[in-house]
């Protein structure tokens, strides 16, 4: 694999992990912990928002953002391979 | 049949089901023995990581901590569960790319320093350990109960027992009990929850049942509403409103959180896999098959809660059902007749409050308290069994490997055979389970809150290690080690100094900034971040092969072979 795919290989990772981590952040300690109070005022069914999400919603959004994550990577891992499969089949050919 | 029977049965037969995997998956090499020899399907891995990490803290403890907490319970749910996104999105297929055996692994050679390796392996054992015991202890509580042997003996019994597989099968026997563990335990950690929530509100899933309203059997309106209100009158804190400080929910959550992701039992796990993609999906898996019981352990605390007032508030002490006596003969519930009416008052106020009920019975209790059947009871001693000792087992293998893989065969006796090493590792178990039992009768705090102290070790020191070997090229031993050495030190100081020297100035007034010792773990991660990157920019660059592993690590496509 060339440097330069290598790169922004690396670099389209971290902008995927930084994306996920922030709605991680957001769900958990934000509305989880921090709009805790503001959110019970909403009320579905017999819950209040922000202590459903805090005790539950959460991790029903952490289990997605996984889920999504091996999605993405499978899709990233397999866009880049085939790309420096293609270049190691074209360094091959220009050898013979 | 009784209760008695059913659970001689339950238990027996669970515990042969692990004992014939232990024999049928004995290890044979020491790549078996602490890796299971790198070829467990992503599926089987993601129960087993569930069974190692579902302990008896999450089994027993958590759900009846929650069930006083209310609200303030969230911080084990979400910390709990949170790490895994932090443990599936930057370490576990890093660390599965880099493909090694241990933690201190990754930490001795990214970090190419003896020394780096040696304070891991220090880390590793004193958080498996401070873990371990908290496990004894949770299966001492069971046995006590309902093998109505003492505490003491229930201790051993289970020492015997984890030793007996932990021995015979390393990393590869562990695996597969875990995987029947994780059967048995969200079995009988389901069925009393299902059943109780058929009966309070006509709902099956208990999920939708905490929000549901009750039955006209439980008085109608919604569960939490009821709750409250029964909180309100008996002088109770609010079950839905916090009563901690946010800063300190906020803290305790992300010292949980982090901790997780840097256990060193669960890492491994991701050694075990045969490749990246399979190290990300088992983490998948791992975590939907956590997140059944922990959205349905918040559920079981409302219903629990619920129960247990109705039951016991007002109530002659003479009515009280049978489970009553037998806990208090165990001395985990006590009545203390202050007027002498013969009736129990239940109530907020410490001066007039008659009873006190220890937090971890009353997941065992729950189903003796709705008066389901016997055989319900006798499977949720069976789960809980189940979750202490597939946990246990984990952390032991931690111990051992730590032992013989890098304190031995790495550092200190690089010439020893396979075979001598493999023998070490067994005899390091031998003596951890001694050391651990021990522990597990003389320990200080309940089984949740002992556990709480682990994941605040292992977030100060490995997690930041960990990412920052992966995610920072420059990052190099000096950095490393300082980083390691400040987060583990000032977290270990903090909570010994609030929980052992001095427990009473263990109040907010003392705190730093309002950190409950539950929550230094995230102060610790912090400072060891900060230093770390500090002393790094003041220190030589590490080597360029070590630069070279960080860039490859990084490549898309499959693992260095080991």
């Amino acid at each position: 694999m060339s440097d330069s795919s290598a790169h922004s290989y690396w670099k389209a990772n971290i902008r995927l992990v930084l994306s996920l981590l922030f709605v991680w952040f957001f769900i958990s300690f934000g509305c989880g912990i921090l709009f805790v109070d503001a959110l019970d005022t909403v009320r579905f069914g017999g819950f209040k928002l922000g202590f459903w999400i805090a005790q539950q919603g959460s991790i029903f959004v952490f289990v997605a953002l996984i889920l999504f994550y091996i999605r993405a990577m499978d899709k990233l891992d397999a866009k880049y391979t085939l790309e420096s499969s293609d270049e190691s089949d074209a360094a091959s050919q220009e050898n013979s | 049949m009784s209760v008695q029977i059913w659970t001689y049965i339950f238990v027996a037969l669970s515990f042969s089901l692990y004992i014939g995997i232990a024999i049928w998956s004995r290890a044979g090499s020491t790549k078996e023995f602490y890796v299971a020899g790198g070829g467990v399907p992503p599926l089987a891995n993601g129960m087993a990581t569930a069974a190692d990490w579902m302990s008896a803290a999450s089994f027993i403890s958590m759900a009846g901590l929650i069930s006083f907490l209310g609200r303030d319970g969230t911080f084990y749910l979400m910390g709990w569960t949170g790490g895994y996104v932090l443990l599936a999105l930057l370490l576990a297929p890093y660390l599965r790319k880099f493909g090694k055996f241990t933690v201190p692994d990754f930490i001795g050679d990214r970090y190419y320093s003896q020394t780096a390796r040696l304070i891991a392996v220090f880390c590793a054992i004193s958080v498996s350990f401070v873990y371990v015991c908290g496990q004894m202890q949770g299966a001492g509580i069971v046995f006590s109960r309902f093998l109505e042997v003492d505490f003491t003996t229930g201790v051993l019994i289970g020492m015997a027992i984890v030793f007996f597989y932990a021995v015979l099968g390393g990393m590869k026997g562990i695996t597969y009990t875990q995987v029947a563990q994780y059967c048995v335990l969200i079995f009988a950690f389901m069925v009393p929850a299902i059943f109780i929530s058929i009966m309070m509100t006509g709902q099956a899933v208990p999920q939708i049942g905490f929000g549901s309203e009750l039955t006209e059997a439980y008085g109608g309106g919604y569960l939490l509403d009821r709750l409250d209100g029964l909180s309100e009158q008996l002088g109770f804190a609010t079950y839905t409103e916090g009563q901690r400080s946010t800063q300190d929910v906020f803290f305790i959550t992300a010292a949980l959180m982090f901790g997780t992701a840097g256990l060193p039992h669960v890492i491994i796990r991701f050694f075990t896999v045969p490749n990246v993609r399979d190290a990300r999906k088992s983490a998948g898996y791992a975590l939907v098959f956590i997140a059944i019981l922990y959205t349905t352990a918040p559920a079981v605390a409302a219903f629990a809660r619920t129960n247990l007032i109705n039951t016991v508030s007002n109530a002659e002490y003479e009515m009280m059902p049978e489970w009553f006596s037998k806990w208090e003969d165990t001395g985990l519930i006590t009545f203390d007749d202050k007027n002498n009416d013969g009736i129990i008052q239940y109530v907020g106020d410490p001066e007039t409050n008659e009873l006190n009920v220890n937090r971890d019975i009353m997941v065992l209790a729950n189903p003796e308290i709705a008066e389901l059947p016997a055989w319900v009871i006798a499977l949720v001693v069976a789960g809980a069994l189940a979750a202490a000792l597939s946990t246990a087992a984990g952390l032991l293998l931690v111990i051992s490997t730590s032992v013989a893989h890098d304190m031995l065969k790495r550092t200190f006796m690089p010439q020893i055979t396979e075979k001598q090493e493999l023998a070490c590792a067994r005899i390091s178990i031998f003596v951890a389970v001694l050391i651990a039992g021990y522990y597990g009768i003389n320990a200080p705090a309940y089984v949740a809150q002992v556990v709480a102290f682990a994941f605040g070790l292992a977030a100060a020191s490995f997690f930041p290690a960990i990412v920052l070997g992966i995610f920072q090229k420059r990052m190099n031993k000096e950095g490393a080690i300082a980083g390691m050495v400040v987060g583990f030190t000032l977290t270990a100081a903090y909570i010994i100094y609030f929980k052992i020297i001095n427990p009473t100035a263990d109040s907010a007034d003392n705190w730093w900034f309002g950190i409950s010792p539950e929550g230094i773990g995230s102060l610790g991660t912090v400072a060891n971040l900060v230093v770390a990157l500090i002393v790094a920019r003041f220190t030589p660059e590490p080597p360029a092969e070590v630069q070279e592993i960080v860039e490859n690590i990084r490549l898309p496509g499959e693992a260095i072979p080991r």
